[in-house]
């Protein structure tokens, strides 16, 4: 590094900062990666305590979002969102068909539960490879287009893998009942006894298995299912950090940013987007065979446009590009859908007692079109004004709060950081 | 033998022959410039170098092959780097990546699934990349986004990227297509600093005179598809056919 | 030969729904540059707004009538519709009969309405924003609409009739000389053909021969020159939104006898009317509409139970893989023209 020796001083710390960021974190992870990544950890494997923060049968229980189902679906979307942020956030390219990598992977684990072992490896390693292979075949035909071409594709062929599955391929796919591991099922590895349905399991653990503990009026519950998602999310969050940061995925980001500079420079734009295509719909898959292994079942709405439409929202809410975003937006959409979703009038009325009774019956029929059976409409609205105001989504909203609580402190005294030379930092990926 | 040689070359778009007989030779390490008026020619003749279109007939050869036909990132493999009109660059990226992007395309083909390392931990692009960045002297500017650089900046930041990857002919397609004088003026010392730093071969496509006489060491003038003369930049100044086809004026 | 004539009829009314949804989809991305989401949700209001004025012109108020009684002994309850009060009882019901052609003059003006509220209000800040935006913020938008509706008329399809004089078929086959009872044929799916060709036709029209039609042509295939030209573009595009926006809602107001008005009607056309746009060529208007009626018509072919016994699941896939298929050889669809939507 001979030139370095020449640079003046101010670039020199500039080399140095580079250095310094990629030391200091673990697991092959810069500091701030390796940050994020212990907090979702942390906050994953103690989601039991922190999402019941309110004692049973309270009235502010109905909040609390602690139990077994709703973790699950929680990392389990999460997965499903990052794997598609990897192709949204990164390429740009917008897949409006994503549902059926899920479908596809769910209807390959349950096969593998009902012929091969109910033990939920395998079956999860097939619905990653029966979705790795269908996505190559889409991504092969659909990204030979780009822009809203692109979409359209993909939402004809996640339209046509839901018709078949509804009709033609009943076979395969139990129609409109979908899959279930019934008690006629014998699994070849699995010691079934007659009669007896299989269950889900892990070497033997059970995926139901909880183990409850009372603390005083709080109830937590540690759901075997739950911890074993939690660690596959884990697993495929850490992935996706690596992939953020490596560079793959920065041709993928110069993809979405200049495809002729890109294809000028001597990169074949192709195969990184198809490879991107593939990753994300192997994630997808992975979501799918969870979903299966959590809850033995499968049905072709699964595969349903608005599925994909789903987690496209749970991308862009939290924040598409980012590494936190998806998982942000997969968990806020979720909690949000099954409290906003369980609240009803009486419930209403209780909150709002105190205002006067006309007041009160005004109130409550004011916000009644939003709660229970009204939860899209809030979902719809929520997502009009996070496109509208913060395209960032909550990610950028996060860090607008972070900038003007550093603002208002940092006002006063506090040397400024020297805006002038630094006139736009490049948004660090992820935070 | 030149390194790129074009050897009548014929295009036509329904009853317009664009080019006719074109017939081009770049020399190696030279500056070559290829100048006309408006509707030469100028810019199929571009195209057809960088294989976006397909002569009728004839042939393009770098470094003795054809270049006809083959997709732009594997006539960048062969070794020809392109600066466009106005700079493309990836705005969304750092400087920083924007270098070292070309450096990972030239040591890993145009193809690699790479995505367990971490971009810094590849010693030696991120190497190359310092390097290059601190000789056209923008390592301070190394976390910005790109969007956000000068325009003067924008247009170092593109040849950095082509030159990070050393290549063996570099394309200039009006390079300082809508520029003030000043900015003009710096663009043509970049280039003349590049070319007596690297001794690269550059074929310059332009139809301002001033950069094409500061620069040039051969020009060919293109008059309604075909080459008028080609010649030094001294010989060409006052060549009567080249007034005439500039300035219609009967010679 | 019958059986041929039969599923081309059938095809007719999906196709003609098609062909006025693509319509308007290219009329607002040729014009305003935005994808519209939103557009089925445009045709679902069309479809409500005949359900509400139906519920308006069925409005009643009871009284009793002292000459009947019910089986408890009661006075029988009458209920008597105000309109038949107020204009008459040949009137009134002939009112009541008619709701769904009647629907068409209410509809208009909420159409417009909605539409100058929808590209004032939200759409017009969108117009520089990248296209998976403007798919989201529209995609948004018709989940908020499908959802007030759902709210206000529940989630259950609500029937709403035909005027009688249209209630049942007609031989067609007859008519042509084949077999009687061969090509059975609802009336109200040939009169909702008819109307789509007329609609279609006043809009090409309307776009030839009127100046206006002619600057917005002009203003689709280049804005900047004509915007340059001193025209004010923007305002015109606004009412192409509002006459896209009745164009659809009158596609719906009409639809409403074939399939009963349900919330989600909207986006289940939508989807598809996509599909079509796209199958013609983005910013097309002809190919929008060709392909429209060529897409509803290979539906009804594919639900043969010839070709379903062929090729089982046909029916339910062959839009999708027509479209697939003519993206991949035709890219820019089948009257495409060049540079539109690629980036």
């Amino acid at each position: 590094m001979t030139d370095q020796t020449q640079n003046p001083p101010a670039i020199a710390t500039g080399a140095q900062s580079t250095v310094k960021a990629s030391r200091g974190g673990m697991l092959g992870l810069t500091a701030n990666d390796f940050r994020l990544f212990l907090i979702v950890l942390v906050i994953t494997f103690l989601a039991p305590f922190i999402l019941n923060p309110f004692p049973e049968g309270s009235a502010l229980a109905q909040f609390n979002a602690g139990y077994p189902d709703l973790m699950q679906r929680f990392v389990i979307f999460g997965i499903f969102a990052i794997g598609f942020n990897i192709l949204f956030g990164l390429t740009g390219y917008l897949s409006f068909g994503h549902a059926a990598f899920l479908g596809v992977g769910s209807y390959g684990a349950i096969w593998m539960m009902k012929l091969l072992t109910l033990n939920v490896i395998p079956a999860i390693i097939m619905a990653i490879i029966v979705a790795g292979i269908f996505a190559l075949m889409v991504g092969y035909v659909s990204l030979r287009r780009s822009g809203i071409y692109f979409s359209i594709l993909t939402l004809a062929f996640a339209q046509m893998s839901y018709a078949l599955a509804y009709s033609v391929l009943t076979p395969i796919t139990g129609g409109e009942t979908g899959l279930q591991i019934k008690n006629t099922d014998r699994p070849l590895l699995s010691n079934i006894q007659d009669g007896e349905i299989g269950r889900a399991n892990l070497f033997g653990l059970e995926m139901r298995s909880s183990f409850e503990l009372e603390l005083g009026a709080w109830l937590f519950t540690f759901n075997a299912g739950y911890y074993i998602a939690a660690v596959v999310m884990l697993l495929a969050f850490y992935m996706s950090i690596r992939l953020f940061r490596s560079p793959f995925g920065m041709m993928l980001r110069a993809v979405k940013s200049n495809q002729q500079r890109m294809n000028y420079t001597g990169l074949n734009s192709k195969p990184y987007t198809l490879a991107a295509f593939v990753i994300s719909g192997m994630y997808a898959g992975l979501a799918g065979g969870l979903m299966v292994a959590m809850d033995t079942q499968v049905g072709p709405e699964r595969m349903f446009w608005t599925a994909s439409g789903e987690v496209v929202l749970m991308a862009i809410l939290g924040g598409a590009g980012t590494l936190i975003g998806p998982v942000l937006g997969a968990g806020f959409i979720k909690y949000m859908e099954n409290i906003i979703s369980k609240i009803n009038s009486t419930i209403l009325h209780e909150w709002f007692f105190w205002l006067p009774d006309g007041l009160e019956n005004f109130v409550v029929a004011l916000i009644y079109p939003f709660i229970g059976k009204g939860w899209h409409l809030t979902l719809g609205i929520m997502f009009m004004a996070v496109v509208i105001f913060l395209p960032g989504g909550l990610v950028e909203g996060g860090q607008r709060i972070a900038g003007w609580i550093k603002n208002r402190r940092g006002s006063g005294d506090g040397p400024d950081k020297d805006p002038e030379h630094h006139p736009k930092q490049a948004p660090h990926v992820g935070e | 033998m030149g390194i790129l040689e074009v050897k009548g070359v014929n295009k036509r778009f329904g009853g317009l022959q664009a080019l006719g007989d074109v017939n081009l030779s770049v020399q190696e390490k030279s500056v070559h410039a290829i100048i006309g008026p408006n509707g030469a020619g100028k810019s199929t003749l571009l195209n057809c170098l960088i294989g976006k279109l397909i002569p009728d007939t004839g042939s393009v050869m770098f470094d003795g092959k054809s270049v006809l036909g083959r997709k732009p990132h594997e006539i960048c493999q062969m070794g020809i780097s392109r600066v466009f009109q106005t700079p493309e660059i990836f705005g969304d990226l750092t400087v920083f990546e924007n270098v070292m992007i070309p450096c990972f395309a030239k040591r890993d083909g145009a193809f690699r699934l790479h995505a367990i390392e971490t971009v810094m931990s590849e010693k030696d692009i991120v190497e190359q990349a310092e390097a290059m960045l601190s000789e056209v002297s923008m390592l301070d500017k190394r976390h910005m986004l790109a969007s956000s650089l000068s325009r003067g900046d924008k247009r170092r930041l593109e040849m950095a990227m082509c030159l990070v990857q050393q290549p063996r002919l570099l394309l200039l397609d009006e390079p300082t297509a809508g520029m003030a004088r000043a900015d003009t003026n710096n663009t043509i010392d970049l280039l003349k600093e590049i070319h007596e730093k690297r001794d690269i071969t550059m074929a310059i496509i332009e139809h301002d005179m001033h950069v094409v006489f500061s620069l040039a060491q051969r020009i060919t003038v293109l008059a309604q598809g075909s080459p008028l003369v080609e010649d030094t930049p001294a010989n060409i100044k006052g060549h009567p056919k080249v007034r005439e086809a500039y300035l219609g004026e009967t010679a | 030969m019958d059986g041929f004539i039969l599923q081309i009829l059938n095809g007719l009314d999906k196709g003609s729904a098609y062909a006025l949804i693509a319509l308007g989809l290219t009329l607002i991305f040729g014009t305003l540059g935005v994808v519209n989401f939103a557009h089925g949700a445009l045709f679902m209001i069309g479809a409500f707004c005949a359900v509400t004025l139906n519920r308006l012109l069925t409005l009643s108020y009871v009284t009793e009538d002292p000459s009947r009684t019910d089986f408890l002994g009661n006075p029988a309850k009458v209920e008597t519709p105000y309109v038949v009060d107020w204009f008459g009882e040949s009137v009134g019901l002939a009112m009541i009969d008619w709701v769904v052609p009647l629907a068409i003059l209410f509809s208009i003006p909420i159409m417009v309405a909605v539409g100058l509220i929808m590209e004032r209000g939200l759409i017009k800040h969108f117009y520089k924003r990248p296209h998976a935006d403007q798919i989201l913020v529209t995609f948004g938008l018709a989940i908020v609409l499908q959802e007030i509706i759902k709210y206000y008329y529940g989630a259950n399809p609500i029937p709403t009739p035909a005027p009688e004089a249209f209630v049942g078929t007609f031989d067609f086959g007859a008519m042509l000389g084949f077999e009687p009872f061969t090509i059975l044929y609802p009336y109200w799916r040939l009169v909702y053909f008819v109307f789509a060709v007329i609609l279609i036709g006043a809009v090409f029209a309307f776009l030839q021969f009127t100046t206006f039609g002619m600057v917005v042509r002009a203003g689709m295939a280049d804005r900047e020159t004509v915007g340059l030209l001193g025209i004010n573009i923007d305002r015109r595009f606004t009412l192409m939104f509002a006459l896209a926006a009745v164009v659809a809602g009158l596609a719906g107001v009409m639809y409403t006898p074939i399939i009963s008005p349900n919330y989600h009607m909207g986006m289940d056309f939508l989807v598809l009317s996509f599909v079509v746009v796209v199958v013609g060529g983005m910013g097309s208007l002809p190919g929008a509409v060709a392909a429209g009626f060529l897409l509803g018509i290979l539906e009804s072919f594919a639900s043969m139970p010839v070709a379903i016994s062929i090729i089982p699941g046909i029916n339910q896939i062959i839009i999708y893989l027509v479209a697939i298929v003519i993206l991949l050889t035709r890219p820019r669809g089948l009257m495409g023209r060049k540079g539109v939507m690629e980036e």
